[in-house]
């Protein structure tokens, strides 16, 4: 015993912040299994559908009705029913259908949807298109339809990758933010530096870790949406993991930056959301930021999520190389030099 | 007294320091030497936590200096940091890992550490080192802070208020170990607002008040210099008038008379001639007691009469 070896503190620290970890259930909820359950519901809710039906009610009682209903059956994308007209109306309200037509005098009829809402307008033109050539309409240009349905462009090829950087953002800034406001708020800061830990080795050891929690995350829901929805890796592997790596780091240093000062958990969360809440609106996740204002474009493009998100879909579904992903990384680094340093100098360690 | 000058493990010379309003170090001058445990005893809000933590490098004086094993915390800060062992008010270690983990690391942080094995069985928490920490006692945990000040293998100890919320049992085990580190010729220092714990553990104790040392001595110094051994205290039945207090000082061996609250104290020298005499006094004066009792003089008592306070009122 006399002759036991002597550990490092960086691997003792970077040990100590695993177990934590491992051992904390939510934790690895929130880390593993929501993003999976959450790639899941919406790769089915948005998978290629060649059940893409379009839902329409035709309004009962007109004297048109019977004959509007069967020749929107004629075209088997749309599914029709016949309705009272209050009951046809609050299907549309709740998006139960996204039309509703209403048979009126001398065969004419009256289309009501949201014109706001893209599948309203769809299925104005299906169905206006469908009953059309029922009636007989001959249409003056000839036209075929070529589908492509290759992986990549698919909703959950778009998804996945914004969920990777939605899920190393909140990992990053709660992983590294709640365990040392915990730690200042315990009074266990104040011991550690009473002791002859270095301070280097205590923030590295953050750092570390995050290193393999972050692996260990990319892998598991990278993996699932490639076995599961076969989401396409077309990039250079080396440059996804760099991107993964950059992310983590960049975001671990946000969370130390906002967990610099503050006494209460309370107070940290508060902090964390604020800070994330606009990325989560602007940076892409679901659906595509460019849908934004231009006069906004600049500052989404300044944060750090949507350089994340950009640069992986780059890689992933663009194939593209460190060269294709230059001005992300920049925006990434940036971040993480700028988070880092002000976090170093206004660190309360008591 | 001893005058060595090379015997002071802490020498502390003129420390001030203060927060806002409050001037919570006023000028303190103080000497721990080697091998010995000194107490520094007062009611809270005094200045212990602050001048403690001055002298663990945790806080900067504003003026006045901390010489600790011969060294200064400007520059040497890291040399004196593996030389330390401390506990400090409050520390919570974290509740997910174990015993063991957690001496684990902080033995990782010094040169010439004990063994991990070994520093979990000098605080007896053999049966717990595999625990988590968030099911130990309060009295366990308070070991576990032991352990991770023995680590290190230090040569001087900071203790602050180490027993304050413990109960009986865990005072004592808490007590046994610093019996340890003074058995094996460590230097010690200690704060505490029990005044049986410093009787019991210092060599030597200073009296704290308001950022100063009031006395400073050994328990039984600070005792004798009430100049009486034992203390009366009684309380006249209830609707009565109180004694005539100048009758009573009159009394042979009758040291000091003091009136609190309708109850009255008594110093005295010898217990078996001053009770008969006081209650003959009584007596004469026509006063029925409701209580009485009696007790030998304690750091307590030596508190009230410098201050005129009790050490546990706010």
């Amino acid at each position: 015993m006399k002759t036991e070896h002597r550990d490092r503190p960086l691997p003792q620290l970077t040990l100590v912040r695993l177990l934590e970890f491992i051992r904390e259930p939510e934790a690895i909820f929130w880390t593993f299994g929501f993003p999976i359950l959450l790639a899941a519901g919406l790769g089915i809710a948005f998978r290629n559908k060649p059940a893409d039906i379009v839902k329409v009610a035709v309004v009962a009682g007109e004297s048109g009705s019977a004959q509007v209903a069967s020749w929107l059956r004629r075209d088997k994308a749309l599914q029709v029913e016949v309705l009272p007209e209050h009951e046809a109306n609050l299907a549309l309200r709740t998006g139960g259908v996204s039309l509703v037509a209403v048979p009126g005098a001398e065969g004419g009829v009256t289309w009501r949807y949201d014109d706001t809402n893209p599948d309203g307008r769809s299925a104005r033109l299906l169905a206006d298109d469908v009953l059309q050539r029922a009636a007989g309409r001959k249409n003056v240009v000839p036209v075929n339809d070529d589908r492509d349905r290759a992986p990549g462009s698919r909703y959950i090829d778009f998804l996945l990758p914004g969920l990777l950087g939605m899920n190393m953002m909140g990992d990053g800034m709660w992983g590294i933010g709640f365990s040392i406001v915990d730690a200042r708020r315990r009074k266990l800061l104040k011991r550690l530096i009473a002791s002859p830990m270095q301070r280097a080795d205590y923030l590295g050891s953050y750092l570390l870790s995050r290193i393999v929690i972050v692996t260990t995350e990319i892998a598991v829901i990278a993996g699932f949406g490639t076995l599961v929805f076969h989401v396409p890796f077309r990039g250079p592997f080396p440059v996804f993991v760099l991107i993964c790596l950059i992310s983590g780091f960049t975001f671990s240093a946000m969370g130390l930056l906002l967990a610099s000062r503050v006494n209460t958990i309370e107070a940290v969360s508060g902090l964390m959301n604020l800070a994330m809440l606009p990325m989560w609106v602007l940076s892409g996740v679901f659906f595509s930021s460019s849908r934004f204002p231009d006069f906004l474009q600049p500052f989404i493009h300044a944060l750090p999520l949507t350089a994340v998100v950009d640069a992986l879909r780059t890689n992933m579904l663009q194939g593209g190389g460190v060269g294709a992903i230059g001005l992300p990384l920049a925006t990434l680094a940036a971040w993480l030099v700028a988070s880092f340093t002000v976090a170093l100098r206004i660190f309360r360690w008591r | 007294m001893e005058t060595e000058t090379n015997g002071a493990a802490l020498r502390v010379r003129a420390l001030r320091k203060s927060y806002a309003d409050v001037e919570a170090v006023n000028g303190l001058d103080l000497d721990v030497h080697e091998g010995e445990c000194f107490g520094l005893l007062g009611p809270n809000g005094a200045g212990k936590t602050t001048t403690i933590e001055i002298c663990e490098g945790l806080l900067e004086a504003d003026s006045g200096t901390v010489e600790l094993l011969g060294r200064a915390w400007k520059h040497h800060a890291q040399a004196l940091k593996q030389d330390l062992g401390m506990q400090l008010q409050e520390t919570q270690f974290t509740d997910k890992l174990t015993v063991r983990e957690t001496v684990r690391m902080f033995r990782s942080f010094y040169r010439d550490p004990r063994g991990v094995e070994e520093t979990i069985a000098l605080v007896q928490l053999e049966a717990k080192a595999n625990a988590r920490v968030g099911q130990l006692s309060g009295g366990q945990k308070q070991r576990l802070a032991m352990a991770v000040a023995l680590v290190g293998n230090p040569k001087f100890f900071f203790l602050d208020e180490p027993t304050t919320g413990l109960d009986p049992q865990a005072r004592r085990q808490v007590w046994d170990l610093v019996e340890g580190f003074k058995a094996a010729g460590r230097s010690i220092l200690l704060t505490t607002h029990y005044m049986d714990e410093a009787e019991r553990l210092c060599n030597r104790v200073g009296i704290m008040d308001r950022g100063k040392i009031i006395a400073l001595d050994t328990p039984r110094g600070l005792i004798a210099s009430l100049g009486a051994e034992h203390v009366i205290e009684f309380a006249p039945a209830e609707g009565q008038r109180g004694p005539d207090e100048e009758a009573l000082r009159g009394i042979a061996g009758v040291r000091a008379v003091r009136a609190e609250d309708g109850h009255f104290q008594l110093h005295v020298e010898h217990l078996h001639a001053a009770v008969p005499a006081v209650l003959a006094e009584l007596d004469s004066q026509g006063v029925t007691l409701a209580e009485l009792r009696t007790h030998s003089a304690t750091l307590e008592d030596v508190f009230v009469s410098l201050t005129g306070r009790h050490l546990r009122e706010n």
